[in-house]
């Protein structure tokens, strides 16, 4: 009996090793240029179905160049929204299509194009910054949106704003209650994202300048928007950074407290306008030229329906 | 009589051509699929081992930096150091704790099943535990982020200071400040934990030969002295594999300690304070770093490390059997 247990035990420690071996094998090189250009530029099926096509769904806008094949994009959380949504309206509009798309976060989708086991790669920070040189020079660059993050604190904080010498001061750790930036006798609770993430590395660079964050103590780190929105909202005193999207959902947004940056609401709007500064490129990228159903894709990206329509109903900025 | 007939089915079989092929067959598959689980441990172990090594081979740091209590894996703070004691020191003491708060409760509990509990008792707890081991653990993790953590807080927040007349101030304890915790990390992980070493556990007395306890009692010892001094000296092997393999199991688990324990790189101060986990960390940067950086090859590290933390319990569990089998 008990050594039947014992080897039950053996089994699934093996079990759980081979789980872990075919996740990280999962990113073995798989070229796959399933794309096949279609012969003729296809027009939207309902526009070709309906007598008159102005009144269609916006989904199936006229101007969709339609090109059959299955490609892969993978990468960054934080731009997955908007490609995932911007995938399912080119898919609606071009039935012998498929584009799935991955999360994984930006390293994942970086080294998976480089690799060429996706067509696409998303990252909130350039291949430069994550890949060697000839990984890098390999990629090309599709900036396809601009996305924003925010300051975020629990409730009972009841500061609105920061200037960027007192988020230095609270991040670096010299400022550690909340009643020497204007708020209530509280002390902050730093809750971070993981060092490798690129929100951290966003806002370290542009709020932070580069300085070195406190750690130990009583710091946390969280590793998704979601984790950190419910220990923002649970935890008494507690400051982190969150992406729009996320901040933007009325679930979160009433458990959040968002503060302004140097004055200016962290609105789309004033990230658009260039006042609002805690916002990056989405980046898109592919390895080598893009050709057949990853160019048409990333051409739609930058289309009307995509930069005019969804981008600012997802909360992101349009690049064009 | 169905014997007999299968028995005659057996001989009329063996005398048909190309048997030795029909009876062959199946055991090749089956000696097959062994070896082939054989193969992908072994191939793991190397594989692991390989990319472990890495970050010393190729990224040329130096063994004893692993050692060190500093985690500065990011080039754009300057000068990197992979110091894993955080991460490894994090995972022995959850771990600890864990098992200090699990041991007693799940023994006592497999006693209980074992030697005391009514026939109807057993028929209730042993399907709840059944149901306990298949809670997945993104459960737990989630019952402690929003029930756990913020009890931690609201009760224990405040610092515990003891003061003594004259003496003053002798201890202070910091209060949860946030709840996520290296004592919300123990606490989950000992629920988690309760089901393997309780069963383990029970196995082990129920494996104690009946004469034992009857000679015992025969003796008049009361039925406590029969397990004090009778059979838990006898299922004693038994109970410590049910801990090594609860601790491999805690040592493990990713999920659920990472959601509540606050994921902070620094050694181990109250059990109050946030800490880190191996797992945890690698969990939370293996997507954002690529392959060939010297982080994500630390992190590979930090899984070398794991293994060698469940092959050690393994050898330990296969040490305390053969005591066991030889005595």
């Amino acid at each position: 009996m008990l050594n039947g247990t014992r080897r039950i035990g053996a089994l699934a420690i093996a079990a759980a090793m081979l789980a872990g071996a075919c996740s990280s094998a999962g990113a073995s090189p798989t070229p796959a240029p399933t794309a096949t250009p279609a012969p003729t530029v296809a027009v939207s099926p309902s526009a070709m179905d309906s007598a008159a096509p102005a009144t269609s769904a916006p989904a199936a806008a006229p101007t969709v160049n339609c090109v059959a094949g299955t490609i892969t994009a993978a990468g960054s959380t934080a731009l997955q929204p908007l490609v995932d949504a911007a995938a399912k309206q080119y898919v609606a509009a071009c039935p012998g299509s498929t584009v799935t798309v991955n999360g994984g976060g930006s390293g994942t989708g970086l080294s998976q194009v480089a690799q060429g086991a996706v067509q696409i790669g998303n990252s909130d920070v350039t291949a430069e910054s994550k890949l060697a040189t000839p990984d890098a020079a390999k990629l090309i660059d599709h900036i396809v949106a601009k996305q924003g993050w925010i300051v975020v604190t629990n409730k009972d904080v009841t500061v609105t704003n920061l200037t960027t010498q007192q988020e230095i001061d609270i991040w670096t750790g010299k400022t550690t209650n909340w009643k020497d930036v204007g708020g209530p006798d509280k002390k902050i609770v730093l809750i971070f994202r993981p060092a490798s993430s690129g929100t951290r590395s966003t806002f370290k660079k542009i709020v932070l300048g580069g300085k070195t964050e406190a750690t130990g103590g009583q710091t946390l780190t969280e590793d998704s928007n979601g984790a950190v929105t419910t220990a923002v909202g649970s935890t008494s005193g507690a400051v982190s950074v969150i992406g729009f999207a996320y901040y933007n959902d009325p679930a979160n947004k009433a458990k959040l407290n968002g503060l302004q940056l140097d004055g200016v609401d962290a609105t789309v709007a004033n990230m658009t306008g260039g006042t609002y500064k805690l916002s990056a490129d989405g980046h898109m990228y592919t390895s080598g030229q893009p050709s057949g159903l990853t160019a048409a894709f990333l051409d739609y990206m930058m289309s009307p329906a995509i930069q005019g329509t969804l981008i600012p109903s997802l909360f992101y900025a349009p690049v064009k | 009589m169905a014997q007999l007939a299968a028995a005659t089915r057996l001989s009329s079989l063996r005398a048909t051509p190309g048997l030795r092929e029909r009876v062959d067959l199946p055991r090749r598959m089956v000696f097959i699929a062994a070896s082939s689980m054989v193969a992908v441990v072994a191939l793991l172990l190397v594989f692991i081992t390989w990319q472990g090594l890495q970050l010393f081979l190729v990224n040329g740091v130096p063994v004893d930096q692993i050692l060190s209590s500093t985690w500065q894996p990011d080039p754009a703070n300057g000068q990197v150091i992979f110091g894993l004691l955080p991460f490894i020191a994090g995972t022995v003491f959850v771990t600890v704790v864990a098992l200090a708060i699990s041991t007693p409760l799940s023994v006592g509990l497999a006693l209980f099943l074992s030697e005391v509990a009514p026939r109807w008792a057993r028929a209730i707890v042993q399907p709840a535990l059944e149901i306990f081991v298949g809670i997945p653990s993104v459960v737990w993790g989630w019952l402690g982020i929003t029930i756990l953590v913020p009890f931690l807080h609201s009760t224990f927040g405040e610092d515990i200071v003891v003061s003594l007349p004259l003496a003053g101030e002798v201890l202070r304890v910091p209060g949860f400040l946030t709840g996520f915790s290296w004592m919300a990390g123990a606490l989950v992980l000992s629920i988690m934990i309760l089901p393997t070493i309780t069963s383990v556990s029970y196995d082990s007395f129920r494996a104690v030969p009946q004469e034992l306890r009857t000679g015992s009692l025969a003796l008049g010892t009361t039925r406590w002295q029969a397990i004090r001094h009778i059979l838990v000296p006898a299922a004693l092997p038994g109970v410590l594999t049910a801990v090594v393999l609860g601790m491999t199991r805690a040592a493990g688990e990713a999920l659920a300690v990472q959601m509540v324990i606050g994921n902070s790189p620094s050694l181990p101060g109250a059990i109050t304070q946030p800490l880190t986990t191996l797992t945890s960390q690698i969990t939370m940067d293996m997507g954002n770093t690529v392959p060939g950086e010297p982080w994500q090859n630390a992190l590979w590290t930090m899984s070398l490390v794991l293994l060698a933390i469940s092959i050690t319990s393994v050898v330990l569990v296969r040490l305390i059997n053969k005591r066991r089998d030889a005595r």
